[in-house]
């Protein structure tokens, strides 16, 4: 990589971190997404484990209000692996809808055992170790096709032409859906994240159903043909033929592709502009990785802790208990901050270090633990781990030009740009 | 000292010995035997040490727990004989055990 001045965290953000290290911890609402905006989350984190590890966080937006901030590794362990005290039930993020609000979407990642597990079941053998070996090739193929495609000398934004641009291919692939139309992926995946309560920039609140209405359309257009030919391998059709979802009503089709599309969209592709961010800003490791490539296989879970594309997930007690020495009472939401747990070193030795060659780098907390971790973990490690085989082959050096774009929120760690340039 | 045998899915097998009370996943995995993740540390949350009991030993290696049991609908190809390695305590009356091992980890 060229050497251009690496941005030092300790420079550009002593300010924050003194400015954070003087508020009052009763005031800290680590759900803001101004601390996800400008990438200064660690340090409220930081200060959070040290100071009060399960701390009572009160948000200003209505439907989040008061939540419980749970920032320490083996108590956000405790959390995710307890399904029988802390529900999924009531959603996976911290906005709250009234009852019957058309907003909130059933989906399985957002219910409990048992009806969670049949439908869990029904989709997860499209990642499962053999099929993954038939998708490597393809998702090679693709991956050469877009690295080759490239702008050389010129500054591009890595977020649309490389991250986005490879999951989408992927995701099209799963559902068996039209490649011309991909692109209506990330734009639905878009509009299911989006929130204006916490984001005025989001759309309306019927605008988004409006497209997510015709998400549903397209999606049923494709389910009616997949129902009434013979079972396939894409995700539609499994869901068509499987009896655990073939039942599904509209609202419970809409939200399980609402999941699927986000949980394969916007994790990866995050991770695919946080990665090689994250070597930018650690050229020796970046060094490291050139001169041994086979590191790549540490890399890759290293690169999904380094960027933890999904900052937290939510639960709800379902009865009341004590973590972290808090009286937790029924009723309560709790937001597990994988985030914050990833930089426990408590739980992991130098958490805030990137090392490529980290000696257990598979403990992160990013895909969760417990009966909801991620289902489709292998195959976004697998898209990693192909892009980074490529990228190493083919260009002596990425050179990133300019600072990120984060997107607005505190849920999906996510980049909207990132200035790129590869010599020729 | 039980020893314990780990046949894996295309072939190759590992015998390992391992003190008295150490759990199968450790047991593998401190011994770089491959094809077994572990990635939770022995927390039963990830599904990533599946193995399949030899059906000799099933009955002298004894019943899942529940949590192992949900979690066992994490992982692809699960039989009768599945079990989380990180749920089964090597101890003197297992010297001997054989298991084998998944494609890959789920």
């Amino acid at each position: 990589m060229k050497a251009i001045k690496p941005i030092e965290p300790a420079d550009t953000h002593a300010a924050v971190r003194a400015r954070i290290a003087s508020l009052p911890i009763a005031e800290f609402n680590p759900a803001d997404p101004q601390w996800f905006v400008d990438d200064t989350a660690g340090y409220v984190f930081e200060r959070l484990r040290r100071e009060d590890p399960v701390h009572r966080s009160r948000s200003p937006v209505p439907g989040i209000d008061t939540y419980w901030s749970v920032t320490r590794y083996k108590d956000i362990m405790q959390v995710d692996t307890s399904h029988g005290v802390f529900s999924s039930e009531d959603g996976i993020t911290l906005m709250d809808f009234p009852p019957g609000d058309e907003q909130k979407l059933p989906m399985f990642i957002a219910m409990d055992p048992p009806k969670h597990d049949a439908q869990r079941l029904a989709v997860s053998p499209i990642v499962a170790p053999a099929n993954l070996n038939n998708w490597q090739g393809l998702i090679r193929e693709r991956t050469v096709k877009v690295l080759d495609g490239l702008p050389r000398n010129e500054t591009f934004n890595w977020v649309d032409l490389v991250s986005i641009e490879l999951t989408t291919y992927m995701l099209a692939t799963l559902f068996d859906f039209p490649l011309e139309d991909r692109r209506l992926l990330p734009h639905w995946s878009d509009m299911v994240t989006a929130n204006k309560l916490t984001n005025p920039d989001a759309p309306e609140p019927e605008v988004r159903m409006a497209e997510l209405r015709k998400m549903l359309q397209y999606f049923s257009r494709l389910w009616n043909e997949r129902i009434n030919a013979p079972p396939r391998t894409d995700l539609i059709s499994m869901l068509a033929h499987g009896p655990a979802t073939r039942n599904m009503g509209p609202a419970e089709f809409m939200g399980n592709l609402a999941l699927l599309i986000v949980g394969g969209n916007d994790t990866t592709r995050n991770s695919m502009t946080g990665g090689l961010l994250a070597l930018h800003h650690h050229p020796q490791e970046m060094a490291k990785l050139r001169a041994n490539p086979a590191l790549i296989d540490s890399l890759v879970p290293e690169i999904i802790r380094w960027q933890t594309p999904l900052a937290y997930m939510r639960r709800t007690a379902l009865s009341d208990s004590v973590l972290g020495g808090k009286q937790i009472r029924k009723g309560d939401k709790l937001a597990m901050w994988y985030l914050s747990g990833n930089r426990d070193e408590s739980a992991i030795p130098d958490p805030n270090q990137f090392i490529v060659d980290r000696e257990r780098p598979r403990q992160h907390l990013s895909f969760g633990f417990g009966i909801h971790r991620c289902v489709g973990n292998r195959l976004a490690e697998l898209q990693l781990k192909i892009l980074w085989e490529e990228l190493l082959r083919r260009f002596e050096a990425i050179e990133v030009v300019g600072e990120p774009t984060r997107v607005r929120s505190s849920f999906v760690r996510g980049f909207s740009h990132l200035p790129v340039r590869i010599p020729a | 000292m039980p020893k314990v045998t780990f046949n894996g899915f295309g072939g190759g097998t590992h015998t390992v010995e391992v003190p008295s009370g150490t759990t199968l996943m450790r047991a593998a995995t401190e011994n770089r035997v491959p094809g077994i993740d572990g990635d939770c540390g022995g927390n039963c949350a990830c599904a990533t040490c599946h193995i399949y009991v030899d059906p000799d030993w099933c009955a002298r290696v004894g019943a899942r727990t529940a949590t192992e049991e949900e979690m066992l609908n994490c992982v692809a190809e699960r039989a009768d004989n599945s079990r989380l390695a990180c749920q089964i305590t090597l101890t003197d009356a297992l010297d001997g055990l054989t298991v084998k091992l998944p494609e890959a980890q789920h």
